[in-house]
């Protein structure tokens, strides 16, 4: 046991500028790269270059162009977002948000960018905030990242000493000033609408949608919620351009650019890597991450996060990308994955996720406040092999009435994904906690409801 | 006499150098309510946790009502409303976590403590509390013990971890 602090793999694999925009400047030793060391690097030629040289319409021009799409897990286009806001000028007051509330269980992608390029984050949010026309942004950031947290405070202070946080940015006439913002725990402070009122000091429920942030942000003004991994591929987007940022995923992807993907759970060389999209899971398992540890056999995995669905061992031949993944009937999500092992029973898996999504639901709406502890309590009485034979159906009907489009938020869609898939792909495990064999089952109540 | 004494010694009073340090959190937002939530963090930093006094007293200096810190205050799992001991462990109990055996650490921690999650040694040395995903997914199971991360941890190793935090 240690306290921690590189992220291994990704420090050390081989990098260059024109593969690796997003880990090229990582030091071997896993220390901060602070300014002087950044800017050595190229650090800040791709501010210089949107502030000095390009119009605001072309910056987003160039990113709606780039085809470069959210890295926090729902991958909706990023120029498309920054699209939205609104074009009329005189809703001069507007926000760029960071969505840095990593929280997302198996997911550590985030914290590596911010603990150890703070500038790159910085950079990314002053190109992003000179597109958008924002005069202020926010980190928000989970209040455990003490590191992160002390990290990019510096980070801050270095850039406004330097002249490329405050007035006048470069000489440009641009003002824009930068504020980390730290959480109080929360899971779902990290849906964007829920962290827009948290940011504003309010219970982290989600609001509804239209208005769209884009059209009524924090306090009411136009705002741009983006996740940091996505905020760190603008510099590398402006400075090299559009061709060079398509040229980079391998053929058949149809997302573009790298993409920090990982690999946890009982494996031989866990860690976490960024790669070019379109990669088959495969590589990434057998190559990268060496397979499983000596005495385990894979028996499933979870391509990116909590939120998504297991896979089996023979779906690894998908490629790493949104529609690649969807082929096999989930979503990419945040891109880490777990490889869950024969030791592993999916009931008390399940049990462990459902409690947690269960524990986070903010309580908004009444499928997921009283849908998700439901789930808990059929899963913990399978789990001591008491259930009833109407457990499974009743499961199966939760996972549909918490599913897409019925709930308030996106939080308890990505409860239930998993559990359908793991009933999908391991009924037996979960038909083994009954108690008696079903005679004539009666339709459950959720059924009888439906 | 006696009693007016005694409520006012009861009284909570914010520290000067709180009061000052939410006052200047207050330059940050474009709205007062905003600074709720790290005003409450103050509070919780100088004393451990937030005691009943500190909600009307925060309530006043941000302009908004007490009923609505309070709010925020049983919303966010990081902000204490009862007293914890002078260490908080946080355990991560993410799926990564379970899948490295936490359930077995969490386990040690409280037979060594004589605690379950959620609560505090008589001595008021530990409060045992779970947290989501600590994003150290590659060193699972991973706890942090105030604001220290710690991964790789093991059950028959929590003890001498325990013991640095006296």
């Amino acid at each position: 046991m240690k306290k921690l602090t590189s992220f291994g793999p990704a420090n050390l694999i081989a990098r260059s500028a024109e593969t690796h925009p997003l880990t090229w400047r990582l030091r071997e030793d896993g220390e901060p790269v602070w300014l002087d060391e950044y800017q050595r690097k190229d650090g800040y030629s791709a501010a210089r270059k949107a502030l000095a040289e390009m119009a605001q319409a072309d910056i987003v021009q160039t990113v709606k162009d780039s085809g470069l799409k959210g890295r926090g897990g729902a991958g909706f286009p990023t120029g498309v977002k920054w699209g939205l806001m609104p074009a009329d000028e005189s809703m001069n007051i507007r926000y760029l948000l960071c969505n840095a509330d990593e929280m997302e269980p198996n997911t550590w992608k985030d914290r590596m960018l911010m603990e150890q390029l703070p500038h790159l984050l910085v950079e990314g949010m002053l190109i992003s905030a000179r597109a958008l026309k924002a005069y202020r942004g926010y980190i928000f950031l989970r209040g455990e990242y003490v590191d992160a947290a002390a990290n990019l405070n510096r980070a801050i202070d270095e850039a406004k000493a330097a002249g490329l946080l405050g007035k006048n940015i470069l000489g440009s006439g641009f003002d824009f000033e930068l504020f980390v913002h730290t959480g109080a725990g929360r899971y779902i402070c990290g849906e964007e609408t829920a962290l827009i009122n948290s940011l504003e000091g309010r219970r982290a429920n989600p609001r509804s949608k239209p208005p769209f942030p884009a059209a009524v942000g924090v306090w009411g003004k136009p705002t741009c919620v983006n996740n940091v991994e996505t905020l760190c591929n603008v510099p590398s987007i402006i400075g090299n351009g559009v061709d060079w940022y398509k040229s980079l995923a391998r053929e058949g992807s149809e997302d573009m650019g790298t993409k920090l993907m990982g690999f946890s759970g009982k494996v031989k060389n866990p860690g976490l890597w960024e790669l070019p999209f379109g990669i088959t899971a495969r590589e990434l398992f057998e190559d990268y991450v060496g397979g499983m540890r000596d005495g385990y056999t894979l028996k499933a995995w979870q391509p990116g996060g909590a939120g998504t669905g297991f896979l089996l061992p023979e779906h690894l031949d998908a490629q790493m990308y949104a529609a690649g993944i969807g082929k096999v009937g989930t979503r990419m999500g945040t891109g880490l994955a777990l490889a869950i092992d024969d030791s592993i029973n999916m009931v008390s898996l399940l049990r462990n996720m459902e409690e947690f999504f269960a524990r986070e639901s903010c309580g908004w709406c009444t499928p997921c406040r009283d849908g998700l502890p439901w789930s808990v309590k059929i899963l913990r009485a399978l789990e001591r092999k008491q259930g009833t034979s109407e457990d499974i159906a009743t499961l199966l009907g939760l996972v549909n009435f918490l599913g897409p489009g019925k709930t308030f938020c996106a939080h308890a869609p990505g409860a239930v994904e998993p559990l359908g898939s793991a009933i999908k792909y391991f009924r037996e495990e979960f038909e083994a906690g009954v108690v008696r064999a079903p005679q004539e089952p009666k339709p459950s109540v959720v059924e009888t409801l439906q | 006499m006696t009693t007016t004494t005694l409520i006012q010694s009861d009284r909570f009073v914010l520290s000067e150098a709180e009061r000052s340090a939410i006052e200047h959190e207050l330059h940050h937002y474009e709205d007062s309510r905003a600074a709720s939530i790290e005003a409450l963090k103050i509070v919780q930093k100088q004393r451990g946790w937030v005691p009943d006094g500190a909600i009307p007293a925060i309530a006043e200096i941000l302009g908004i009502p007490g009923s609505d810190v309070e709010g925020v205050a049983t919303f966010y799992s990081q902000i204490f409303r009862q007293p914890v001991g002078r260490h908080v462990i946080r355990v991560c109990d993410s799926m990564t976590c379970f899948v490295g055996g936490h359930e077995s650490v969490v386990q040690s921690i409280s037979r060594q403590l004589g605690i379950g999650l959620g609560e505090t040694t008589p001595d008021g040395r530990f409060t045992l509390l779970p947290v989501c995903c600590l994003g150290n997914c590659d060193k699972a199971p991973a706890l942090m013990i105030d604001d220290d991360t710690f991964g790789g941890v093991q059950a028959d190793g929590v003890g001498a971890l325990l013991e640095s935090y006296p």
